[in-house]
């Protein structure tokens, strides 16, 4: 897998993590610029499911496919559901479904790797 | 206390929301790794690969019944994350005594530690939030205590 995408990846989804704390604690619900924000995330987590997926076809190692593209999947699912999720209730509670699907794409992160390198 | 704040018509606003979404992934993480190892190789960890299968329809039913609203789907959302905690107690014991129960990791292995132990967390975050939801007023089958209205 490719580390600088990984990177940018975790780098943007913990940006929206900060941002979505700072709105917690002042009581505010997202607003657009958050959303365009988690639109960048979402828009990186999409790039990595398909890099994920040509560098599973074009790797002469034995990854586990199914399990691999399984994550890569429900990763870019986890920030659309829990946008939505949130806007149906606009309140501390919905600002907070936001940190947790952000923190999702994180912790995703670490077991991608890990399915990649092996060690699932 | 009449606290009319969250009905039982509403387990998912709220705090319940968050839970609602956390359960949701759960649901999907747990019904997606025992799909997974079930289906490619279920001969090398049949205890634990079944537990996972049983752990996944336990976040299922849990977060249906809180997505569900009411008084019956409040019941069964207490005994789903009763049996969650009861399972996650369990499983967490286990693999710490005996592990060549546990050739493989499940959701529950460990007190949930590949999760962050958040498996260990949430039925209880979830009992907390059932509590303060639990369904009061006139109803067909009269509650015991005040009524709070």
């Amino acid at each position: 897998m490719n580390d600088v995408l990984t990177g940018v990846l975790i780098g943007l989804a913990l940006l929206a993590c900060v941002v979505v704390v700072m709105l917690l604690v002042r009581d505010r619900t997202a607003g657009d610029r958050t959303f365009v924000l988690l639109g960048v995330v979402e828009a990186a987590v999409l790039v990595q499911l398909v890099y994920g997926i040509v560098a599973l076809v074009g790797t002469e190692r034995d990854v586990p496919g199914v399990l691999f593209v399984s994550y890569l999947v429900g990763n870019a699912f986890a920030l659309p559901i829990g946008a939505f999720w949130s806007l149906a209730e606009r309140s501390r509670s919905g600002t907070g479904v936001l940190l947790v699907a952000s923190f999702t794409v994180i912790a995703l992160q670490a077991r991608l790797g890990a399915i990649w390198g092996g060690s699932a | 206390m009449a606290d009319t704040a969250y009905t039982t018509t509403a387990l998912s606003s709220g705090p319940g929301r968050i839970l609602v979404f956390v359960y949701g992934l759960f649901a999907v993480a747990a019904t997606g790794r025992s799909a997974v190892q079930l289906g490619t190789e279920a001969d090398r960890a049949p205890v634990a690969y079944s537990l996972s299968l049983f752990a996944a329809v336990v976040y299922l039913v849990a977060t249906t019944c809180l997505l569900l609203g009411g008084r019956r789907a409040w019941r069964v959302a207490v005994a789903s994350v009763s049996i969650e905690l009861v399972g996650v107690l369990v499983t967490g014991v286990l693999t710490y005594v005996d592990t060549s129960l546990f050739p493989d990791k499940t959701v529950w292995s460990h007190f949930g530690q590949g999760y962050g132990f958040l498996p260990l967390v949430l039925p209880f975050l979830g009992l907390a939030w059932l509590r303060r939801t639990r369904p009061r007023g006139p109803d067909r089958e009269p509650v015991a205590g005040p009524a709070g209205t």
